[in-house]
């Protein structure tokens, strides 16, 4: 095939043509997105808020339901992946909206600030079922500053011998710090395991025990 | 696979689909058009098939605001402005950017022809799914989209295009 060198191929050129448009201002389609999440959660279309903040222990991803929080990621996790799995258990219509997460970001400052040893906040726990939800719920009866062995924990819960279960319960958990399973260790007083890593487990019970050590909320 | 949450599905046509509200609909009614767009497209979203091509789906749903809006700003009382066909002098933002002549070139075609070219040229659909988004056959949405090209070139091309040879 010849090529006319006084005609060049029309598809190129025509693209070139609009080629001179800008690009969409960045600014302008962060406003846009902001507008569209506002507008998504007033008409009750944002099944599933989230946001990101920084803590002493790296990112945490927050996410939050109609209901409540529905999920703490720490920074072990890998974000993109626990958006994902949100999108298949909950909903695909997942936004980045971080007012709905406003009251959980101020009290998990005042947390790693030592000024909060409890949660006050609405919890969707649907990602939790069963023995292993039965576990968590237990959880927060362990006073801010205290911990509990897994053998204590199903005992409580008049499984003495699922301290197995007790144990994946807590690796599994979907709202680490404000369900405190990192107050959970074993019973020879050894860490046990962390799904942000241990480190970061010493970390939240150095923070408690250097506190006030109040035990407020204990049974 | 499950459907990717929909945070992912506006940051990857975000952009495209505000170039193509902004070529149809005009620079007064962009942001409008894009948000409903979305906003409708989020309520959509988890009925839609998994294989659905994602840019062709939400350029449709643009397409169906843009008419929307069209409606609405017929309606409104003459006052306002001129109506959407007519040449705007400047895209009417404060300032002067270079691309502003093209875009006014743009919003001054015919209708089908600025849809054909923005859904082909700059939202990249063939012309099977643009012809699928504005009616009739491929065949006539390409013939519309160069018609509309060769328009943008008499009406705005020559003023950047010096007969001795392009730039670029």
């Amino acid at each position: 095939m010849t090529t006319d060198p006084m005609t060049t191929d029309p598809m190129t050129t025509d693209s070139q043509l609009l080629g001179a448009l800008a690009p969409a201002d960045p600014q302008t389609l962060a406003r846009l997105r902001v507008r569209l999440a506002a507008a998504a959660e007033a008409s009750s279309d944002l099944d599933v808020a989230y946001r990101t903040v920084d803590s002493p222990i790296g990112s945490l991803l927050l996410a939050a339901t109609e209901a409540g929080l529905v999920r703490v990621a720490v920074e072990g996790e890998r974000h993109e992946a626990v958006l994902a799995t949100l999108a298949e258990r909950i909903s695909p219509r997942i936004l980045r909206a971080p007012r709905r997460l406003d009251p959980v970001a101020r009290e998990l400052d005042e947390y790693f600030a030592g000024a909060r040893t409890i949660f006050d906040l609405p919890l969707d726990r649907r990602l939790s079922v069963g023995f292993r939800r039965e576990v968590l719920e237990r959880l927060p009866s362990i006073p801010y500053g205290g911990t509990a062995s897994y053998a204590a924990i199903a005992g409580w819960l008049g499984r003495p011998r699922a301290m197995r279960a007790v144990g994946t319960a807590c690796a599994t958990n979907p709202l680490p710090i404000v369900v405190p399973c990192h107050r959970v260790l074993r019973s020879d007083g050894s860490l046990g395991g962390y799904a942000g890593g241990l480190d970061a487990k010493r970390t939240l019970l150095a923070l408690e025990a250097g506190g006030s050590g109040s035990v407020a909320g204990a049974p | 696979m499950s459907k990717r949450p929909f945070e992912e599905i506006v940051e990857q046509h975000g952009a495209t689909v505000f170039r193509v509200a902004r070529a149809v609909v005009g620079p007064a009614d962009a942001e409008d058009a894009w948000s409903e767009t979305f906003l409708a497209a989020m309520r959509a979203y988890p009925a839609l098939d998994e294989g659905a091509n994602m840019e062709a789906w939400l350029v449709t749903i643009a397409h169906r605001k843009a008419i929307d809006l069209g409606r609405s700003q017929a309606r409104r009382p003459a006052s306002v402005g001129q109506p959407p066909d007519d040449r705007p002098a400047t895209d009417g933002l404060p300032g002067h950017a270079p691309d502003d002549e093209l875009w006014a070139a743009i919003r001054a075609l015919p209708a089908r022809q600025r849809q054909t070219v923005a859904y082909h040229y700059l939202a990249d659909l063939p012309y099977a799914e643009v012809a699928a988004i504005v009616g009739g056959t491929a065949e006539a949405a390409r013939r519309a989209a160069a018609d509309g090209i060769r328009t943008l070139r008499r009406t705005y091309a020559p003023a950047s295009e010096p007969t001795k040879g392009r730039s670029r």
